[in-house]
């Protein structure tokens, strides 16, 4: 039964309406009959259904004939690589080089030797901030513009993996909690196995950066990298499906130490940094 | 989203078997599916097909992860949703790089604002909405950031849940909520003027 004194709908309610899965929930029966009875709130929500139907009028292309052919083609020499080194068995017995080839692992060792490569151009240009002589390939004038664009190139990836850790941290600040739920409630609640795969994979590539950055002297960047680590390390590690309480827990964590703010301001000073040195590279032609 | 059958569940067997032929038809039967999708969130068709193609690519190397319990058709789909959004970053990044590299919003695949475009826009009534429309609807979904257009796409056009969406991309409930909301408020300020009952012109 509707209620003739109910506030008119926001338009949030009126997107969850439009994309409810039942329509036969209290909530979506409410706005339904308010709809019915409320010249405003129905003006509002056709409005909303008009522009949502001239979505779903623009059309998508069919693919040519060719399309599956043509896929197949380009896709093709570039499957057969891991079917010779990593042949499978039937059998389904475990084959070790299949192990040694597996997809994680050999993310983990790129990942690795990416670090260490970012280290050590780090290393040369972060603290010094002196161009090596050992570049007799390049012309003098190239010189510095070869290392402004390397050291770029290092920032950009330090500020995109403070970008990730950020969506991270967010993503665990602002979290539902269900109603209801206090420091005593053992109910679980959201899956968070996926931010936990994300600190995973964020936590090998922060302690190289954080070396790096402990080698080359930036106090500022192994200082905040420290500080998330554990961070990063506790979330990793936590049960799939959080209590209220563990969630509480973890948010007071990152709190505690002002870690999202931390992170936010060296994000932003890594990224001028970064566009302090843009200008010349693409000056030098880079 | 494509369910699995039968045949599916054989062919990836085979297919981690070394049977490439069995892969083959995995993507013949699967990749125009994918393309939607992938159009619908890259919005053009180069890109579509690219994100096809590392899709594909990923799920062949990824297929000893996949669980035969599992959706093909499901898993391929959110490697093809991630493949979409990676790609999305990327073109953003680099058309930021080339037009706009002193700006940079909160969300970091914040796109211009809808004041911006707004701004831009020609009387509703100089429009032929026919063809203007859609050129209008493109554009508004161009102004949506990747996480926006990713949530859009997977509630409005492939009907998903809320949870479904927010395990793809990485959201809890609440933040992908709000990407839904977000998306659906920037597409209805910049298209409501072309779609209001007295903005069609008489032709």
């Amino acid at each position: 039964m509707s209620d003739p004194k109910m506030k008119h709908v926001s338009e949030e309610q009126l997107i969850e309406y439009r994309y409810a899965e039942s329509p036969d929930l209290p909530a979506s029966k409410a706005i339904g009959e308010h709809l019915r009875e409320c010249g405003a709130c129905r003006t509002n929500y056709e409005s909303l259904v008009r522009v949502l139907e001239a979505v779903d009028a623009v059309p998508v292309p069919e693919p040519d004939a060719g399309f599956e052919t043509r896929l197949w083609n380009q896709l093709e020499p570039k499957l057969s690589a891991p079917e010779i080194t990593a042949p499978r068995t039937r059998s389904g017995a475990r084959f070790s080089w299949s192990e040694l080839f597996a997809p994680r692992r050999l993310a983990a060792v790129a990942s690795v030797a990416a670090m260490i490569v970012a280290a050590f151009v780090a290393g040369r240009h972060w603290s010094s901030g002196v161009v090596p002589v050992v570049n007799v390939a390049i012309a003098p004038p190239l010189a510095p513009v070869v290392a402004q664009a390397k050291e770029r190139v290092l920032l950009f990836a330090v500020s995109d993996h403070l970008d990730r850790a950020q969506m991270v941290l967010l993503d665990i600040s602002n979290a539902d909690v269900p109603k209801g739920g206090n420091s005593q409630s053992s109910g679980a609640i959201a899956d968070f196995s996926r931010e936990q795969e994300r600190a995973e994979s964020l936590l090998t590539a922060n302690r190289l950066y954080r070396q790096t950055a402990m080698h080359t002297g930036d106090s500022g960047v192994a200082s905040v990298l420290d500080e998330l680590e554990p961070v990063l390390l506790e979330i990793a590690h936590s049960p799939s499906n959080l209590t209220p309480a563990e969630l509480e827990r973890l948010r007071k964590h990152i709190e505690a130490r002002g870690l999202l703010l931390k992170v936010r301001v060296l994000d932003s000073s890594v990224r001028q940094r970064e566009k302090a040195i843009a200008p010349s590279v693409v000056a030098g032609g880079l | 989203m494509n369910r699995m059958d039968g045949g599916d569940a054989a062919r990836v067997t085979q297919a981690l078997g070394g049977d490439q032929d069995a892969f083959r038809a995995l993507v013949e039967r699967h990749s125009r599916s994918l393309f939607r999708l992938a159009y619908r969130m890259t919005g053009n068709e180069q890109d579509a097909e690219e994100v096809v193609q590392e899709a594909m690519l990923r799920a062949y190397r990824r297929l000893d992860k996949f669980e035969s319990r599992s959706n093909f058709g499901t898993w391929l789909y959110r490697i093809a949703v991630n493949c979409s959004l990676d790609l999305m970053r990327k073109r953003r990044s680099e058309m930021e790089q080339r037009e706009r590299p002193s700006t940079r919003d909160e969300d970091e695949d914040a796109p211009a604002t809808i004041e911006r475009v707004a701004s831009e826009m020609p009387a509703p009534d100089r429009l032929a909405l026919s063809v203007e429309l859609r050129e209008q609807v493109q554009q508004a979904m161009s102004t949506l950031s990747a996480v926006e257009r990713t949530a859009f796409v997977m509630r409005h056009f492939d009907g998903c849940s809320i949870e479904e969406i927010g395990k793809v991309i990485g959201l809890n409930t609440g933040s992908t909520k709000n990407s839904v909301f977000r998306a659906v408020q920037k597409l209805r300020k910049h298209l409501e003027p072309y779609t209001a009952p007295q903005a069609r012109p008489a032709r």
